[in-house]
């Protein structure tokens, strides 16, 4: 009864980070919506498996997990430098030199 | 005994949805990225925990266990470096934050200043 | 269908379905093709928990590291290629498909009121082949996931086929987008002096971690959720991870394009490799019973896997791992190459190159 209370709670936070996501106003919050989601759906997925008597389930949450974590990073990449394929920091050595 | 772990167990649970919600409203309500940022995060992380705990109590101890822990470790891990890469994307395309005493940034406002000196001690 | 719990889940499917709308009509509505992408891959991570809810786990995995992961990734990168706002269009232009989506949407609904109820048993799917692979699969192939048993073993050709559909599209990428030496020379955007410190050490940590799981899924898939396709993506993912952090020159010295391209070749040459065995020792194409000749079987230690007393289908295991092998090669390798292609152009590399 709480596991399904707990799978409510989720569901009404997602509903409210997706009014983030659609209305933004800047990309970053609709990235920060969108990770948001992600991490809930990560819970979502692993408390459905306990509410069906499936915990494999929780094999599908780890892979969100890390998709969620990637696809931000892109996204945050992309927003910000319009690049995928330069690095992202300075080789450390030319840090070393620099600072 | 079982009984009791099963209440203790859901009640983390309903209490990781509430933070959950009361994250979302924060995102929802706060005026500007930054604080958005923050109430995100906190309560993802923080919410993630509640449940995640929770779920170790409602499972057998075994293989679920171990699992959990690991979605566990890869929530804290991914969920607070994405934020921080978003904050200071955010911070060196030139959005400054709306709310709290920044007078101590009126002397370097150039965002390409602002980092360098961040991440250059 | 009036218990108390088949009502919240009743209600669960609603609330998903009604954010999906909400999704999909934020992005017909939307003028800047980031934010119909990003939405996008907010609409992937919410089918694939609806997908949960239904209880489909094989489908769901697919979705999140394709729908989420891999699309979104190469979205961002096609639109490298383009003005990144929706160009607007003459609304005359827009009355037939308008008409058309609707007709088709109509035919849809009125179709659906003709499906069996969801997990109805005396349904076709359910009643006739459904059954059959149920009841059979573990005594004919032993592998506890039917998904997986169906894709691999009964409709192996069909998997194959899949699998050469993908390496097409490596190579169609390649030949549109160029072969590896414009990766190379792709020009470096400055990033202003931004030092990701903490993305690099997590980024670092995570990278050998998501190959480990992808091996995990790959070797776990007769068993639970996953397979070939599924790891194939996430190792994939691990590949553009890198490529995002420390630079896409860095990872085409440790990846060269060239030799993504040739394992996507030989992943399916392996698959197909073991349909011919299969032929040449006396079966059908693909039928792994015949994979291993008796003498061969014979070698094989009894305790190899799980329990030494119960008989175990050797050519059906081998079979499986072999050519979820080759699905994994190929998966890898072209999502591999089509994130070169695509983020390896840019604009100012096409007018560079147009110039000299």
């Amino acid at each position: 009864m709480l596991v399904a209370a707990g799978v409510a709670g989720l569901v009404v936070a997602m509903a409210l980070m997706i009014v983030r996501a659609i209305v933004g106003p800047s990309h970053y919050d609709r990235i920060l919506a969108a990770n948001s989601i992600g991490t809930k759906t990560v819970l979502l997925i692993a408390l459905i498996g306990f509410l069906f008597g499936r915990p494999a389930f929780l094999d599908v949450a780890l892979v969100y997990a890390l998709i969620n974590f990637v696809a931000t990073i892109a996204l945050m990449k992309f927003f910000r430098y319009r690049t995928l394929a330069s690095p992202l920091t300075a080789a450390p050595e030319k840090e070393h030199k620099n600072g | 005994m079982a009984d009791a772990l099963h209440w203790v167990g859901g009640g983390l649970v309903a209490i990781g949805a509430i933070w959950s919600i009361m994250g979302a409203v924060g995102v929802l309500r706060f005026p500007d990225v930054y604080t958005r940022i923050h109430a995100a995060s906190l309560t993802d992380t923080g919410g993630a925990t509640l449940m995640l705990l929770g779920m170790a109590f409602l499972a057998e101890p075994g293989i679920v266990t171990l699992k959990l822990f690991f979605v566990w470790a890869f929530v804290m891990l991914t969920t607070p470096t994405a934020s921080n890469a978003l904050a200071s994307a955010a911070y060196s395309s030139g959005h400054r934050p709306r709310i709290g005493n920044f007078e101590f940034m009126r002397g370097n406002d150039s965002p390409e200043a602002a980092t360098k000196g961040e991440s250059r001690p | 269908m009036t218990t108390p719990f088949l009502d919240a889940n009743f209600a669960l499917n609603v609330a998903l379905l009604l954010m999906l709308l909400a999704i999909a009509l934020a992005v017909v509505r939307t003028r800047s093709l980031l934010a119909a992408i990003l939405l996008m891959g907010v609409y992937s991570f919410v089918v694939a928990a609806w997908l949960m809810v239904m209880d489909a786990a094989d489908v769901a995995f697919t979705e999140a590291v394709v729908g989420a992961g891999i699309s979104t990734i190469v979205l961002l990168g096609a639109i490298l290629l383009t003005h990144g706002e929706v160009v607007r269009v003459n609304w005359r232009l827009q009355v037939v498909p308008a008409i058309l989506v609707l007709v088709v949407g109509g035919v849809l609904i009125y179709a659906a009121g003709g499906l069996p109820n969801f997990g109805d048993p005396a349904s076709p799917a359910n009643s006739h082949v459904g059954r059959i692979y149920l009841e059979t699969t573990y005594g004919d192939i032993g592998a506890p996931n039917v998904v997986t048993a169906v894709l691999a073993s009964y409709r192996g050709f069909d998997t194959l086929g899949e699998t050469t559909v993908i390496f097409a599209a490596c190579v169609g990428v390649a030949l549109m987008l160029g072969f590896g030496p414009r990766v190379d020379t792709a020009p470096t955007v400055d990033v202003m002096g931004d030092h990701h410190v903490v993305l690099r050490v997590i980024s670092k940590m995570l990278i050998p971690l998501i190959v480990l799981f992808a091996l995990y899924v790959q070797f776990h898939g007769d068993l639970g959720a996953g397979g070939g396709f599924q790891a194939g993506v996430i190792m994939a993912v691990a590949v553009i991870l890198h490529a995002m952090i420390f630079g896409l020159g860095e990872t085409t010295k440790a990846f060269r394009p060239g030799v993504m391209r040739s394992i996507s070749a030989f992943g399916v040459v392996l698959y197909t490799g073991v349909g011919i065995v299969c032929l040449v020792n006396g079966g059908g194409f693909l039928d792994y019973d015949f994979l291993f000749t008796p003498q061969v079987e014979a070698m094989i230690p009894p305790g190899l896997l799980g329990d030494p007393d119960k008989p175990h289908h050797w050519g059906q295991h081998f079979g499986i791992l072999f050519i979820e092998l080759g699905v994994l090669l190929t998966v890898a390798s072209t999502m591999v190459s089509i994130f070169y292609g695509f983020a390896g152009r840019t604009i100012e590399a096409i007018k560079a190159e147009r110039g000299s």
